[in-house]
């Protein structure tokens, strides 16, 4: 049975024929829409490679159905950047140093921008290694990875002061 | 992942009569059902999407001081929600110390409820597994079974239930509301989840097509608001299952403990309530020797179900340091770490 | 392939020399965008999906499966199983050369281990490619699988590791034991690891007639190569690989393996291209492990707490069909300087996939263990293990009596144990609290690993517009190849990084040799230096032969390049543009090879080992028996460092490989049926981001003359060594209770309380 849903993707709307309602999130995405920057490390809500925002929200897209996220909203790392122009997150994972091998980076960072705007973690280190503790990276980056994060929140507290001033 | 048909009902009544034909299983977030769909574990014909359906995602306090938390609230969205970690901080602690950030963002309340066993058995296709396929067998019977129950498990199952939310829920009378082929009821969640006996594959009161629409916690549980805790050992620091876990929550009145509530996780197939133990604690002053006796009480009946003897002392000792936590106060803030040992690091050392 | 658009952040800063520059990484862009590509995000037209079914028995035979169920389902292209598949030029079991392991590529109904593919499914979509496995539903005839380190009858393997001999001696153990003032005996025992690289194998393979493009990740692009092309007996140069990215590799990409071979065949079945991606739980079997070890380390000292001996005993498994050994016991080869040592294997055969180098091979293994034991004799002798191990510094070899190369791992002892603050600490265990009542422990270990170097081959050029270009196909799996190698490479050539055009990562490339060992930056940057040096080399035979040039009569020595030019070393105010001495002599490119490789007499004098000192904190709940580590401080000598920001992640990353091993990492195996019980990420522990504490590593300056020409030794794997025994020292001091079971585990410490 061939199923019609529609999802905005990094801000453009799509509508498709799905033909098998077995299809992920995630392998939508990698297979049939050719946006590879999100990753499958596991494909079992293990190790978050496959974070995506789904209606401003960080989910693993490996355990979501694209048939029961009709309507949605989808951010992924290719719409993170404005063209050449860094998301501070990502400007922030280079400075830092915070991958390696960068396969799990694509999900980091969309879980990283996920947190920020759940605001459950502020600057707080111990808050933060807990926050991102859905991203397992096997190079072993953390390090790199808190201290990109917290100067990214810095960055975004400054901002917003200046906006409230 | 096999084929299936997929259903996505306009209404309630539509949802139970599609979901009341055998094979058919309700889609939450799927966060469980399709992990297990991958690994072959779950083979269903038909899903139905319960996700679209409105009126299932409300947080309300009744007339009567109960909240009414809707089926498909976000685990995640029920933590944040500042109203209900002051009432019931060690539910949102219980909920904030499970899976991950994506995963509780996914993840509704109703799913999380009716979450599976880990049981690698269970999940390993290969093996024989009475929940599985009834009267295949048991393999972790004598398998690998260090994180398997210590209490009310049989011959014929030793698994636990894993879910977190469920301890300080079971412990604060959580009621579960359902709908069904014939109309609405509702029964206590500790009814919800079944001991294994002889029959493990029957794992809830559920019957074919019951939707859970919503968790109600009765007036009665915001009166433990200010001595409540969540407490969860684990192999790694953040993103693993508990070892075994503990929620405590005292009502105490002039120095005394008006009232004791304790519910044990990791520990059986079901979350399990401590009556006995909340028994002892009646009306004595919240000392270590108290606590000392209501974990005794609490594991009473308990032996190991195989490699896993070392998980009743565990519990014990859970038990007594999470009484001591509630008894110290529910903290004003939530931990850095929520309900880990690890909660409270500071960087003092002493000799 | 997209073109590779390699850049630095804006961010970074350059003064003059490439090489020792914190450069961000050159592929941070791409990464970060998500425009990386690994081998899986390859899409051809007309790309069909294939999908292993593997056994869930870990012996015996595959009796059925049914094919016709798995070819009715929607989308499904064909099943490729021992009856129906592309023949083979050579059959796999036989091995060529020593780097060739056994693999399974459907050439029989034999199961050996447990996840051992069995069937491929070719589906037009990776939905129908799944379900198609799923429903081959195999029957088996099944036969008692060997599990376990006493599975069966232990045998002396012939060699251990790569190539080294199983039992070494030098003095007589059993008399320095006899006259010890003091002795303790103890064993430990390490589980089963898996490699788990967040990605998965994965091969994208089409033929074209007798062309074959290949889009795989590998830790070695030759050896690929010439497998494969043994494999289909094909000739090198009909074969392109492209492996630009690596999601990690950690050793089980390091040779080929059964999946990617299945990959091209079912490509070749089916005549399009295919993609073939492990799952998680298919990693669990055909693309190696660390094997598990028992060791029984018996140490003596004398009144002093000099050691008086060393004995060192590795147990270990291979598979029923294949041989590598772990060679656990040789990391007590180079550290205590005892009189008499001796280091023994022996091995049993048990059903799993082969045992493979698994990061830091043998050193990581044999360090918990060296270093547990190192704790308990400083223990006995009541010394600070520190001061122990002081005593017991090795001033050459201990077991060759060779001298060091260079050796700087006091000062890595005193530079990391005053970052810690080590002098502080009790002798006796379970004397330290937090304000939360935590138990606190501190303690250390010893970090090594050798300096090797492989084989590798470069190419250099200058053009025309006096911009260079470096060839080596070098891989970056993420200790940062692109960066590092073309820094070496700007150098190599005197020119800004930003006016060398790097080439890597595809086999069409001059043999980089297998990124492992932790020697590819050592290897691949003596072959870039030196075709580097003999690039400027022509250029400067140009110049100066040529009296146009003001370099004329320089002489080759006379000259250096810098920044573009080539400039009389007596006179710097003469000089001339590497464009300009091109377009003088009309020439488009020069160009000029080289290439890196062991010295065989230094390697006979020397010694030669990187070095480093670990320490860690640890904080145990005194009644949950949680652990948590709180805090490590690593110091390294690992000779010439060219780009500390690389080389710390790559240390950080090490030391938390090393935490793993000592508080998480485990394959649980089901003793009946030898398959693995958690064979997934979810319960297959590695550490998430808050079991990360705050780490702190130093590199302690060191010069190496004799290891390379550029001095380097490589920091990929020793990160692990020294780091698991520091942590699991420190549980011991926290808690007074010695786990000599890795990974320590929650039981265990709630003996006391
Ligand atoms: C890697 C990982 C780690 C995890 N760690 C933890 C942890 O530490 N602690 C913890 O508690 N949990 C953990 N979980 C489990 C997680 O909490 C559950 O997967 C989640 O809560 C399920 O919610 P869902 O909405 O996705 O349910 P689904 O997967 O959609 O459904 C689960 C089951 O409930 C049924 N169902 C769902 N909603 C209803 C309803 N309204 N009425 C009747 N039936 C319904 C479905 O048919 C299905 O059988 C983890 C999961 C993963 C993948
Ligand atoms: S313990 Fe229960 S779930 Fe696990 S294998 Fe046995 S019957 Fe199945
Ligand atoms: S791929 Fe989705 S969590 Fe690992
Ligand atoms: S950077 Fe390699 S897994 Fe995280």
């Amino acid at each position: 049975m061939n199923h019609s849903i529609s999802l905005t993707v990094n801000g453009a709307r799509r509508d498709f024929v799905l033909d098998d309602p077995r299809v992920t999130l995630l392998d939508l995405l990698r297979e049939r829409l050719h946006l590879t920057g999100t990753k499958k490390g596991c494909d079992r809500g293990q190790c978050g490679a496959c974070t995506i925002l789904v209606d401003g929200k960080r989910i693993n897209s490996c355990l979501a159905l694209a048939i029961s996220h009709d309507g949605a909203d989808i951010l992924t790392i290719e719409g993170v950047a404005r063209g050449d122009q860094l998301h501070p997150v990502q400007a922030a994972f280079i400075a830092h140093d915070g991958f390696q091998c960068g396969f799990c980076t694509p999900g980091q960072i969309m879980s990283a921008i996920g947190m920020m705007r759940e605001g459950q973690a502020g600057n707080d280190p111990e808050r933060v290694r807990e926050c991102m503790s859905g991203n397992l990276c096997r190079c072993g980056a953390y390090a790199g990875i808190v201290d990109a994060v917290l100067e990214a929140q810095a960055g975004m507290d400054e901002t917003n002061q200046r906006r409230s001033a | 992942m096999k084929q299936f048909d997929y259903v996505r009902p306009g209404t309630i009544a539509e949802a139970v009569a599609a979901a009341a034909r055998p094979g058919a299983v309700y889609l939450a977030a799927g966060t469980n059902l399709l992990d297990l769909m991958k690994g072959g574990v779950s083979r269903p014909d038909r899903l139905v999407d319960v996700t679209h359906l409105d009126g299932l995602d409300g947080i309300e306090t009744l007339a009567d001081g109960s909240l009414r938390i809707g089926a498909l609230v976000g685990n995640a969205d029920l933590a944040h929600d500042a109203e209900f970690a002051r009432s019931y901080p060690a539910v949102t602690e219980a909920l904030l110390s499970g899976a991950s950030a994506q995963l509780r963002n996914a993840a509704t309340v109703g799913g999380n409820l009716l979450q599976r066993t880990r049981c690698a058995y269970f999940y390993d296709t290969a093996s024989r597994c009475n929940k599985r396929e009834a009267g295949s067998g048991c393999d972790a019977r004598d398998g690998e079974n260090r994180s398997h129950a210590v209490l009310g498990w049989s011959e014929s199952c030793i698994a636990t239930h894993p879910s977190d939310f469920c301890v300080p829920l079971v412990a604060l009378d959580a009621v579960v509301e359902i709908e069904g082929r014939s109309g609405r009821r509702e029964i206590a969640l500790d009814e919800l989840h079944r001991l294994p006996g002889d029959a493990p594959e029957r794992e809830s009161a559920l019957e074919p097509g019951d939707l859970i629409v919503a968790v109600r916690l009765p007036p009665a549980a915001r009166g433990f608001a200010a001595h409540a805790r969540y407490l969860k050992v684990r192999e790694r620091t953040s993103y693993a299952f508990a070892v075994v876990s503990a929620a405590a929550a005292l009502r105490i009145e002039n120095g005394r403990i008006a009232e004791a509530r304790l519910a044990l996780g990791g520990v059986a197939a079901k979350p399990w309530r401590a009556r006995a133990a909340e028994d002892v604690l009646r009306n004595v002053v919240p000392t270590a020797d108290a606590f000392q006796e209501a974990a005794w009480r609490a594991l009473e009946g308990a032996k190991p179900s195989g490699d896993n003897a070392f998980k009743i002392e565990l519990a014990r000792r859970i038990v007594v340091r999470a009484l001591l936590l509630a008894a110290a106060g529910t903290p004003a803030r939530m931990p850095a770490l929520p309900a880990s040992p690890f909660a409270s690091t500071s960087g003092a050392i002493h000799a | 392939m997209p073109e590779l658009n390699l850049t630095s952040a804006p961010a970074h800063l350059r003064h003059g020399s490439n090489i020792g520059q914190p450069l961000t990484r050159r592929d941070g862009i791409l990464k970060v965008k998500g425009q990386a590509t690994y081998a899986a995000d390859n899409h051809p037209p007309g790309m069909l999906f294939a999908v292993m079914a593997v056994s869930s028995i870990a012996h015996g035979r595959v009796v059925s499966l049914d094919v016709a169920a798995a070819k009715r389902h929607p989308g499904v292209v064909d099943v490729m199983t021992p009856d129906h598949k592309p023949q083979l030029a050579i059959d796999p079991d036989i091995k060529t050369n020593p780097f060739v392991f056994r693999m399974e590529v459907l050439q029989s109904n034999e199961v050996r281990y447990a996840n051992q593919p069995i069937a491929v499914v070719i589906a037009e979509t990776l939905e129908g490619a799944t379900e198609g496995a799923a429903l081959l539903a195999p029957r088996y005839e099944v036969l008692p699988a060997l599990v376990g380190l006493d599975a069966g009858e232990s045998y002396v393997p012939p060699v251990v590791g790569v190539g080294n001999p199983a039992e070494h001696h030098h003095g007589d153990v059993e008399a320095g034991l006899a006259s010890a003032e003091r002795q303790i005996e103890a064993v430990y025992e390490t589980p089963p690891q898996y490699h788990n690289a967040m990605e998965p194998h994965a091969i994208v393979a089409s033929w074209d007639g007798d062309n074959l493009s290949v889009d795989m990740p590998t830790q070695g692009l030759m050896l690929s190569l010439a497998r494969i092309a043994e494999l289909f007996g094909v000739t090198h140069d009909k074969i392109h690989i492209r492996s630009p990215f690596l999601g990690g590799g950690f050793g089980s990409k390091g040779l080929m393996a059964g999946p990617p071979t299945l990959g091209i065949m079912a490509a070749k079945l089916v005549g399009r291209p295919v993609k073939l991606v492990l799952r998680r739980e298919q990693m669990y079997g055909p693309v190696g492990h660390r094997a598990p070890t028992r060791q029984r380390l018996r140490l003596g000292t004398d009144g002093e707490g000099r050691l008086t001996a060393l004995d060192h005993h590795a147990r270990t498994v291979s598979s029923i069909f294949d041989d590598f050994y772990e060679p656990a016991a040789d990391a007590s080869h180079t550290l205590y300087a005892a009189p008499a040592i001796r280091t023994s294997h022996d091995a049993v055969r048990v059903n799993t996939g082969t045992p493979l180098f698994m990061r830091a091979p043998g050193e990581a293994t044999g360090s918990i263990a060296l270093e547990s034991a190192i704790d308990e004799m400083a223990s006995a002798c009541g010394m600070d293990p520190l001061a122990f191990r002081l005593k017991n510094y090795a001033e050459v070899e201990p077991m060759t009596g060779r001298p060091f190369s260079s050796k700087a791992l006091r000062a890595c002892y005193e530079q990391g144990a005053a970052r810690f603050g080590w002098a502080k600490r009790p002798v006796q265990p379970r004397q330290m609290r937090d304000d939360a009542g935590l138990l606190v422990g501190w303690g250390m270990g010893t970090a090594t690993f050798p300096a090797l170097m492989f084989q590798a081959e470069a190419r250099a050029a200058i053009r025309r517009d006096g911009s260079g270009v470096m060839e080596i196909g070098a891989h970056d799996m993420g200790q940062g190849a692109w960066t590092a190698l073309a820094q070496i490479a700007a150098d190599a050539v005197g020119l800004d990084i930003d006016r060398v055009e790097f080439k890597a990562g595809t086999s069409d490339l001059p043999d980089a040799g297998i990124a492992g060992g932790s020697a590819h930056t050592a290897t691949a940057g003596a072959a870039i230096h030196s075709a580097g040096a003999a690039v400027i080399a022509e250029l400067a035979d140009l110049a100066t032969n040529d009296e146009r040039s003001p370099l004329f009569g320089a002489g080759n020595a006379g000259v250096i390049a810098r920044e573009g030019r080539l400039i009389r070393r007596d006179d710097e105010s003469r000089s001339e543009s590497y464009a300009e001495i091109l377009a003088r002599a009309g020439v488009a490119e020069i160009e000029a090879r080289g290439t890196g490789a062991p010295n065989p007499a230094a390697m006979e004098q020397y010694a030669m080992h990187a070095h480093g000192a670990v320490f860690a904190e640890a904080k145990v709940d005194p009644e949950l028996g949680q652990v948590r580590v709180t805090r490590m401080v690593g110091a390294f000598a690992a000779g010439r460092i060219v780009n500390p920001r690389l080389v710390q992640s790559q240390l950080f990353g090490g030391m938390i490989w090393g935490l793993s091993f000592a508080l998480h990492e485990e394959a649980v195996t089901d003793r009946r049926s030898g398959r693995i019980m958690n064979a997934n990420l979810g319960e297959y522990h590695i550490p998430v981001n808050a079991d990360v504490p705050p780490l702190d590593v130093i590199t302690v300056e060191e010069h190496d003359p004799h290891v390379n020409a550029l001095g380097i030794k490589g920091v990929g794997e020793i990160g692990i060594t020294g780091s698991a025994g520091a942590v699991a020292n420190a549980v011991w001091h926290a808690t007074g209770v010695r786990v000599r079971r890795f990974p320590i585990r929650i039981e265990e410490l709630l003996t006391q309380r």
